[in-house]
């Protein structure tokens, strides 16, 4: 079997893999590199687990091959927090009690993020319909939409 | 398992007709990757045409607009001359899947699956768009509806891409919509699609229309009998009524784990009626 | 999210909302959850499974598989021992391990689509999954039977011959597939129905549904040559994954460790063993660890949906309301094996309500699908849609408003309780009262809108429950527990610490212990674990203060009954005692190699005293009189916490079970083709609600204290599913006209009810 040899970039590091060719992108992401906090809840994109940026689109990484990460800018749940503090996104899901077992909660984020860079003022409805393909079985999305309501509110304030 | 990313058709189509055993084409991977993930296919060859930039791109082209087959929902969204155009094509293509299949998911993927559910189907031929479709042997146009043949089926030949659709030129007074019905709000599969492409005179007669419906037999019908009922009408009640009836009575749906037979003709109906009052009403908008 | 406040006298923790402590980990991808281990040399095991419904397993052969290279192990029925028929209790439901080890690994017949036959440990997956199609498998397909009400008809396909019916001296001595009957209720339910002005009888219909958890079923095995072996899991009790594997792999249970990693939820669906005795008897083939992952596929073919169910529910009334009689027959499926959850079911059918009269009769039946798991208050959710359907049916009888129809009846202190014992302080009428006061309730209604109100009962738990507290050198404390936190539970567990030994609860750090690490610790199931660990956490508390005592006592050189603790501190009980400066934790942790050692509080105990939590709700829909579509535009949920230790994570445990049960209403099911096979193993066709589909779920926490908890809480994480799907039926009813008998209730049996007859 040959592998591919891939270069791409993951939270701006440049990283380099092997891969066959039917490896997906999530298989890449945690079996080959560790990046666990990106999960595996169905591998058919229908729930959201895996979701990650790439070259700015949200996309589930179970439905990209991973041979297609050459070249591009993948961003993943470890990256969204700097160095110094968490994402507001992710103080505002602690805040509002908006994970029960958490298993989701990194495709929730990175869904979210994704959401507020493209509309900074999201109304309820428009957070519920951009978040329908993330899954969650424990909180009835309400504090999760709480959470992404408030985190917008909080970083429209901080970029005014 | 091979893999391939050429940048142009004509290296596309050679790899497809030259490979033995078992190829597919990737766009968005949305139907292909699950397949695989299924163990419903095997390929030996995947040929990712995203690479090929006439398949990206979105252009406006003797007043209408041609597109990319590897355009994403996402992208056709995000158009506004398109979406202004042809809301119903766009709000149709959007449908499919979540944010993130949006961000992968292609027109031209949602057609070459094959899916009688497909959500852009009877938004497209409703339409009247057609599609560009390029082989070892040349190029042909056809229309949409000609793509599919059965569930899973299509009339491509072995190395045959779909290159673009083109939707043709609108005159004034024009509108489309497609609505659908699914038990969930997002993320499901259409139990009945309809499209609904109409224009209007001044005097708010309806002068030409076409009416789809999709999920409700082994491929996506064009109706002629329910753009029949509109044409030459107001598109009042009583025409509504007609469209309805000729909408379901077109329909040869089976029973399965996404619907009845007697709910997918009923609903049909509902759906047809609904979708040609946003038609008629985007229609007004459109002067 | 109102709350209704009691007089938590001087609670300084307990009811406040600080921020959970695996909170960081979790929103920045770092915790780690069943498949998040990678260990040196690991293999992926894949498991082949059952393409038939029902069939007889003639012949298996795996010599091709083994063949394969890169392929370390293939087990098949062959190398686990045969069982004996024993009955114990795994979770809420009990279980036979003869049965366990069966739907582990098909042995004489496969009885489900997805049952297991084989399992391969390869180098990568890719290569096991190409080993599991070389496996040959022979089957004999038999007749198979998927409907519980076919499954109990003379002549049904048998999946055991050896069964007869248990608890049931009228039924014959031949095969059967119904397993058990039981039987509940007491008074004269003849005389009440003779005594009633009113009666309404109804047959209802529902279809199993799963707890839907996010995060597949997943274990590491690892077995090494001296005989012991290690399993990192995600599960709700890693005590019985240690005490079930050991059973299945033949070792001692002290040979086995098992570490509960984090738990992508569970529901009940994670208190049985799948694919972890598997795993380790293909790590001790290949002498090597070995992944087991489930696709999503497998969690829906395989692993436990709960009960579909056939009930029967009838009623009698006075005219001016008064309940005199309550009958119910309850048929639920109980899938490939024994063990439905139908006893809760009768014991909790009119738990509402205050009754004179009152009969349920279950029936467990087999059938060939899988086998039944605990989900969310089992049993109690599938009689509820039935009972509360009725009871709503009777109220607009009487033209009563049903909150008034369910208050006049409604259970409370002192009334018998329809499963037996004496009711303690509960409270569905507070609860009942505050559906009724809630302005949910008023809402003016448009068009093709209804309102319908229900309410639910649950049991909860306590159970065995050992916990360790130890002193850190700096004056911290590390608690340990042995119940997997699924939702949140190491905050309640930091706060309640932090309340006996008065400090702040950041000082406390929790962490769940592996099986080593404490003594057996019953699943977090039953609403228990905030009940019973958090007893027996404030018990550790306790004692580790009385020797916090004794130490200040010791370099006080006064009896410790001159100490006493306060706000975190020793101090001497009075000027009497002498005159000294207040000892902190960090002074006595400091000072403890000199005042006698480490010092520590630990518990072990079978927590007793769980206090019963009610709820009640109201639903408004609208419903789509062209398409039979359902929204939900508001609900409300008034459930009794006894005491709510973090509200944020009660109001958590409300929203989850509506959302649960708002998708179970609408459009859960499993769906079989002919052959048995099931045709939505996803999570496309089995649809789950999503966000776009719900309200926001107004939240209101009862307080009506538990009085056997040291700070009154009750369970809360089950009762708020029981009721949603009889409260949206009868919004249903209420904006259509029409009464929908079968669950899901979806878009075309909607508008079969709105267009048929009557």
């Amino acid at each position: 079997m040959t592998k591919q040899h891939v270069t791409t970039s993951i939270n701006g590091d440049e990283i380099e893999f092997l891969c066959e060719t039917e490896q997906t992108l999530l298989d890449i992401l945690r079996d080959e590199l560790q990046f666990i906090g990106t999960k595996e809840g169905c591998g058919s994109g229908d729930c959201g687990a895996c979701s990650v940026i790439v070259d700015g689109r949200l996309v589930c990484a179970c439905l990209m091959l991973g041979v297609e990460a050459q070249g591009k800018k993948i961003e993943t749940i470890e990256g969204i927090a700097t160095k110094e503090e968490l994402h507001p996104l992710q103080q505002k899901f602690i805040d509002h009690a908006a994970l029960q077992c958490g298993f989701c909660t990194p495709g929730f984020l990175v869904a979210s993020k994704a959401l507020l860079e493209k509309n900074p003022n999201p109304t309820e409805t428009e957070v519920r319909y951009w978040l329908a393909g993330n899954l969650c079985r424990c909180t009835g999305y309400d504090k999760i939409v709480r959470a992404v309501l408030d985190a917008a509110q909080e970083m429209r304030g901080a970029s005014a | 398992m091979r893999y391939e990313a050429p940048d142009s058709l004509d290296a596309a189509t050679e790899l497809l007709s030259s490979e033995p055993g078992v190829s597919r084409i990737l766009a968005g991977g949305t139907d292909l990757l699950v397949q695989m993930h299924a163990g419903m296919t095997e390929p030996d060859l995947i040929v990712d045409i995203k690479k090929i930039p006439d398949l990206r791109a979105i252009v406006a082209e003797d007043s209408g607009f041609r597109i990319g087959a590897a355009v994403t929902g996402a992208e056709m969204g995000e158009h506004r001359e398109l979406k202004s155009a042809w809301p119903g094509v766009v709000e149709a293509v959007e449908l499919i899947g979540s944010t993130q299949i949006q961000g992968r998911a292609t027109p031209g993927g949602n057609l070459c699956n094959a899916s009688p559910a497909a959500d852009s189907v009877p938004a497209m031929v409703a339409a009247g768009a057609t599609v560009t479709v390029v082989g070892t042997e040349g190029t042909r146009e056809i229309p949409v509806q000609e793509i599919c043949t059965g569930p899973g089926q299509t009339s491509l030949k072995k190395g045959e891409i779909v290159v673009s659709f083109k939707l043709p030129a609108r005159p004034s007074r024009s509108g489309d919509a497609y609505l659908r019905m699914t038990p969930r709000t997002e993320m499901d599969i259409a139990v009945v699609g309809v499209g609904v492409n109409l224009t209007m005179d001044q005097e708010g007669n309806c002068i030409d229309a076409r009416v789809a419906i999709g999920a409700v037999a082994p491929t996506v019908l064009l109706v002629p009998e329910a753009a029949a009922a509109l044409i030459g009408t107001k598109v009042d009640e009583s025409a509504l009524a007609e469209l309805a009836s000729a909408a379901s009575a077109a329909c040869r749906p089976i029973d399965d784990k996404r619907g009845t037979k007697k709910y997918r003709i009923k609903v049909a109906g509902v759906l047809a009626k609904r979708a040609a009052k946003i038609a008629v009403e985007r229609a007004g908008q459109s002067l | 999210m109102s709350i209704t406040e009691q007089e938590s006298a001087e609670m300084k923790v307990v009811g406040t909302r600080i921020s959970r402590p695996d909170g960081v980990d979790k929103v920045t991808g770092r915790a780690r959850y069943g498949a998040d281990l990678m260990l040196p040399g690991m293999l992926q095991g894949a498991t082949l499974r059952s393409p038939h419904a029902h069939a007889k397993l003639i012949s298996i052969d795996t010599s091709r598989a083994e063949a394969l290279p890169g392929v370390k192990a293939v087990v098949t029925r062959d190398d686990f021992k045969d069982q004996p028929s024993e009955i114990v209790a795994a979770g809420e439901l009990p279980v036979n391990y003869r049965d366990v080890v069966r739907n582990m690994m098909a042995r004489e017949k496969v009885l489900y689509d997805g049952h297991p036959v084989a399992a391969v440990a390869a180098t990568s997956m890719s290569v096991a999954k190409k080993a599991l199609k070389l496996i040959q498998v022979e089957y004999e397909v038999l007749p198979h039977v998927i409907n519980v009400v076919d499954a109990m008809k003379p002549g049904a396909p048998i999946l055991d011959e050896n069964l007869r019916t248990q608890g049931d001296e009228s039924a014959p001595d031949t095969p059967t597939n119904i397993s058990k009957r039981v039987q509940t209720g007491f008074g004269d339910v003849d005389a009440g129905f003779a005594a009633a002005d009113i009666i309404v009888e109804r047959e209802y219909d529902t279809e199993p549904v799963h707890q839907g958890y996010i995060e597949p079923q997943a274990c590491v095995a690892s077995y090494t040559e001296d005989g012991h072996a290690e399993i990192w899991v995600s599960t709700q009790g890693h005590f019985l994954i240690r005490s079930f594997t050991a059973r299945l792999c033949g070792l001692d249970v002290s040979k086995l460790k098992v570490t509960p990693s984090e738990i992508g939820g569970g529901f009940g669906g994670k208190n049985n063993v799948y694919g972890e005795p598997i795993a380790l008897a293909l790590s001790r083939k290949a002498h090597r660890p070995v992944k087991m992952v489930m696709s999503r596929n497998e969690v829906f073919r395989a692993t436990g949906p709960t009960s579909g169910a056939n009930m029967k529910v009838k009623v009698g009334c006075t005219r001016d309301g008064k309940i005199t009689a309550a009958d119910a027959v309850l048929n639920y499926q109980a899938g490939a094996f024994p063990g439905s959850p139908v006893m809760q079911a009768s014991m909790t059918a009119f738990a509402c309500y205050a009754l004179e009269n009152v009969r349920v009769v279950g029936f467990d039946v087999v059938s060939n699908r899988p086998k039944v798991a605990a989900y969310r208050a089992p049993g109690a959710q599938v009689v509820a849609f039935g009972v509360e359907s009725v009871m709503d049916e009777m109220a607009k009888k009487l033209n009563m408003d049903p909150v008034e129809f369910r208050l006049k009846n409604a259970a409370k202190e002192g009334v018998k309780a329809s499963f037996g014992p004496t009711l303690g302080p509960v409270g569905l009428v507070e609860c009942l009262e505050e559906i009724k006061s809630h302005p949910n309730y008023s809402v003016p209604l448009g068009p093709n809108q209804g309102r319908g109100v229900a309410s639910g009962f649950w049991f909860n738990i306590g159970g065995e429950t050992c916990v360790n507290m130890n002193l850190s050198e700096d004056g911290t404390v590390a608690l340990m527990v042995g119940t997997p936190d699924i939702g949140g539970s190491r905050a309640s567990m930091s706060m309640m610490a932090a309340e006996a030994l008065g400090i702040d609860p950041k000082s406390v750090t929790v962490s769940v212990g592996d099986t080593n690490a404490l003594g057996f610790n019953f699943l977090t199931a039953g609403s228990r674990t905030t009940f019973a660990s958090g007893k027996a956490t404030v018990e550790a508390a306790q004692k580790m203060i009385l020797e916090l005592r004794s130490r200040a006592a010791k370099i006080w050189d006064i009896s410790v009954d001159a100490v006493v603790w306060e706000e975190g501190e020793a101090r001497p009980a009075s000027s009497n005692a002498g005159d000294f400066e207040p000892l902190t934790l960090a002074e006595l942790a400091k000072k403890a190699p000199k005042t006698g050692g480490p010092i520590a509080g630990h518990a072990e105990t079978n927590v007793q005293g769980a206090g019963p939590s009610y709820a009640s709700q109201v639903a408004d829909v609208e419903v789509d009189p062209e398409t039979g579509q359902v929204k939900i535009l508001r609900f409300t949920v008034a459930q009794d916490a006894g005491k709510a230790i973090h509200p944020s994570y009660v109001e958590g445990q409300y929203q989850g079970a509506t959302a649960q049960g708002i998708g179970w209403a609408l459009n859960e099911a499993y769906i079989y083709d002919e052959n048995g096979r099931l045709e939505n193993p996803n999570f496309l066709d089995y649809r789950v609600p999503v966000a776009s589909d719900l309200p926001m779920i107004d939240s209101i926490i009862v307080e009506v204290p538990n009085p056997n908890h040291p700070y009154g809480v009750r369970g809360i994480g089950e009762t708020s599913i029981i009721p949603v799907t009889a409260a949206i039926a009868n919004a249903i009813e209420s904006a259509t006209g029409k009464r929908l008998l079968k669950l899901p209730m979806s878009p075309p049996e909607v508008l079969e009810a709105i267009e048929g007859n009557a």
